[in-house]
This record gives structure tokens, sequence and C-alpha cells, in this order.
């Protein structure tokens, strides 16, 4: 017998509301299923399970708010799927308020992000269900009420401890990004569109090279130290539309190539936006990775997630004088900047860290 | 395929890789990126997107080319009379 319980989804998270069941007493889950839809400051995560088996008994209803590591639901052990009985499941009834609320997940989902109060709309769906429609018409007619800004204060919090609790410290390194820009043109170059690679890729597979080699900055700060964790899940922060942003993980980073990790990117980006992100994505970052070239920043000083011990951050790609072979010639160049840990590491050991980041930059091709 | 409904297929890809804004509105020679705050992502799933609709497969050295409504428009104009 299995326990699911409400997972932690960020180091600030202290309950979270179950919105949806996916599965339902008698259903059989295999590790990695999503199981439910949880509410966080965040967003909607759909959330895995971790057993193998069938789903027993659901042991909290839909709307309830409940702590992180509250047991969720029961699940049989494989060897037991025979036992399980057929019994309706003894989820408590909802409370009164939240009873009187039928909406689709997708339904809340948008209404949450567009900021409209479920319980204020009309359901048109079978049974007066609030379907997405619903949800789409009452944000139309809304003109004037503020959307809720949970995710701000989220961050706020998350921020405010990281800036009050981890000694930060700060390196910084220009690199010429004169080579890799080639060698990612010539290989789009001969792809369709479908199939190319951003320098963001790049920068994303440097850190996570890096990590494996000074794996001391791919840690979680437990309180006394931060033991070097045996997987690479880089972190990629995401900005939302409205505002806000969420840093979900690409699991094991360092296994993937370019391509592989291009193509998790383009995912994470696209359901980060549609709210559609899982909770081992949205709580299992090792070391986070941040750009904001886009909007034209050259140097990016960024602040380190809790429980995570460190960051890098990569401005825009510009062109610059710089000094190849005694001559100076114009090359597109980034400035990479790491915030590091001083609890957990200094600044030699970090300094090899960006070095090894340059290093897989200057030379992409290198396996 | 008419001008005007080659740039009525721009400003329906650009809605779609930048939901909630108003891509219409745009004065046509504005940059839409920063109007719009479109991402690396955000542009190459718009490239893709006219890539789908159209068949044209922008290259990468061309993106310059594509920058304004109305640049977008005429260079897509040009590439599909050559067909």
């Amino acid at each position: 017998m299995g326990e699911f319980r409400m997972p932690s989804l960020g180091a600030d998270m202290a309950a979270g509301t179950l919105v949806a069941w996916r599965k339902q007493p008698g259903d059989v889950v295999h590790r990695g299923d999503i199981i439910a839809e949880v509410e966080t400051d965040k967003g909607v995560i759909e959330v895995e399970v971790f057993d193998e088996g069938v789903v027993e008994t659901l042991l909290v209803a839909v709307n309830a708010k409940v702590p992180v590591g509250t047991p969720l639901a029961s699940i049989a052990s494989a060897g037991s799927i025979a036992a399980v009985p057929s019994a309706p499941s003894p989820v408590q009834a909802p409370p009164p308020a939240a009873a009187r609320v039928h909406a689709t997940p997708l339904a809340r989902t948008v209404a949450k992000a567009l900021g409209v109060d479920v319980t204020k709309v009309h359901g048109t769906g079978d049974g007066g269900v609030i379907v997405r429609a619903d949800v789409d018409r009452a944000a139309a007619e809304v003109t004037s009420t503020p959307r809720p800004d949970r995710m701000r204060q989220a961050i706020a919090a998350a921020m405010t401890r990281s800036k009050r609790e981890i000694p930060h410290f700060y390196l910084a390194h220009t690199v010429d990004l004169g080579p890799a820009l080639t060698w990612l043109s010539a290989r789009n170059e001969a792809r369709s569109v479908t199939d190319r690679v951003l320098p963001g890729a790049l920068f994303v597979r440097a850190v996570a090279r890096a990590a494996r080699a000074v794996p001391e900055l791919n840690a979680h700060w437990t309180g006394e130290s931060a033991p070097p964790l045996p997987y690479v899940h880089v972190g990629v922060a995401v900005a939302l539309r409205g505002g806000g942003l969420v840093a979900p993980a690409i699991h094991d980073t360092d296994t993937l190539d370019v391509d592989g990790v291009m193509r998790a990117m383009a995912d994470l980006v696209d359901r980060a936006r549609g709210l559609k992100l899982t909770a081992t994505e949205m709580g299992e970052a090792t070391i986070t990775v941040t750009s904001l070239g886009d909007r034209g920043v050259e140097v990016n000083v960024p602040v380190i997630v809790p429980p995570q011990v460190a960051i890098v951050g990569f401005g825009k790609v510009v062109d610059r004088p710089w000094v190849v072979a005694g001559v100076v010639v114009p090359r597109p160049v980034v400035t990479i900047s790491l915030a590091a840990d001083h609890r957990v590491t200094d600044g030699h050991r970090a300094g090899r860290f960006l070095a090894s980041v340059v290093a897989f930059l200057e030379d992409p091709e290198k396996p | 395929m008419k001008r005007e409904d080659i740039e009525a297929v721009v400003i329906q890809k650009l809605a779609k890789a930048a939901p909630g804004t108003d891509p219409g509105s745009l004065d046509r020679d504005e940059a839409y990126r920063d109007a719009l705050d479109l991402d690396s992502m955000d542009f190459l799933r718009f490239v893709d997107a006219l890539h789908e609709a159209l068949g044209v497969d922008v290259p990468e050295a061309h993106y310059p080319k594509i920058l304004t409504i109305r640049a977008c428009t005429a260079y897509l104009e040009a590439v599909l009379a050559k067909r």
C-alpha cells in the first residue's frame, strides 16, 4: 500500500488545493501517470504518481486545500490489485461553498489564468457545469476586476527568503559566441524551421554539462549542507504573459544533446504558458538558467531559487570589439553571470563551473 | 494569393504566437516583436506557423526581412509569386 501525498511544488509552498482527480478508485496507475491537478500560487499543476498499482481510496475532496505532505489517496500495490475493493470512495463532501461550483478542470485553469471567479460564472455545460466557453464569456464581460496576483506574492516570498538566507556571491564572464553561432547557423540552415535550435538551448546544455563537471553547484541546501545531487535537472525561467514567471525543470538535462534540450525547452515553454506543467517539473530543478537577452539586457545578475545553490544568467548577444590573434575584430559576445551560495561553494570552484560553461560554448560540438 | 490575404495570415499567426494581443491594431511598419513582446521561442513559433499555413520556410538569414507586418507580407508575397 502506498500513499499519494500533496507534493511540494516549490520551496515556499505550504499548501495546495486539489482541483481535480484524474484517476478514480479502481483505476490502474503507473509511475508517471497524472493522477490529480493541484492549484498552487503558480497556477494549476498536473501531479504525477510514483507508485505502481491501483487507486484504492481518494482521501481528499475536490476543492479542499491541504498542507504539503497530506495523504491524498491510497494506492494498493500491484500485487494486491485483486484485493482492491470496489466500494465507493469515502471522500469527504466538499465544503458547502465549493460544492456549488461545478466546473471542468480546463475551465478552472483558464479562469485562473484570466482572473475570473468561477463562483460567479454561469455554467452552460451538461447539468450546469461551467465549461471553458463560459469562462471566456465571463472574462469578456469583466472590465475592471483586477487579476489576483498570488504568483507575484509567491515570487516575493521565495526571493525574499533567498536574499535573507543565502549569502550570494557573483562571478561573470564574457565569451565570444562566434564559433557557437556559426555552428548553430550551419545546422539550422540545413533544417526546416520546425527543427531549428535557438542559442538558448546551447546555454542550457552548457550549464547542464558544467553542473555535471562541478557537481557541488548542482545541489539543494538541506539546512546544514548541500550534498551534490546525482542527477542534473536544469530549471528554465519562463516569463508568463500577464506577468510572473516559473522555472520548470528539464529532467536529466546533461544526458540530452542540443536538439533534445531544444525540444524539451519548447515543450516546457508551451506548457508553462498554458498552465499545464507537472509537479515534478515544478519542484525538482537542481540549478536554474535565466536569459533576458530577448529584452535587450546585457548583464543579468540573478537571484538563487531556494533550495538550489546556484543560478546562471545570460544576457543579450551583442557585437563588440574583440581581440582575435592580436587583431581587434567585431564579434558576437554574451555575458554569463553566475550567482552562487557561499555556504556551499567559493569563488575558486564557482570559477571552475563558469569556465566549464564557457568551454562548452566555445566548442559546442564537443561531446 | 492576394497581398491582403497574406497579411491576414501574418496577423492571425502573430495573434496565435502572442495570445491576448491584437496584432491587427499595430502600425504595419512597427516592429512587432517589441510591440507584442515576442521572445525567441514565440518568434520561432510564428515562423513555424507561417511555414505550416503558406508552405514558406523562412531561412534564419532572412529573419531581418520579416520584422514588421508590412515587410513580412511583402517577403512572403515575393516568395509565393516565384512558385
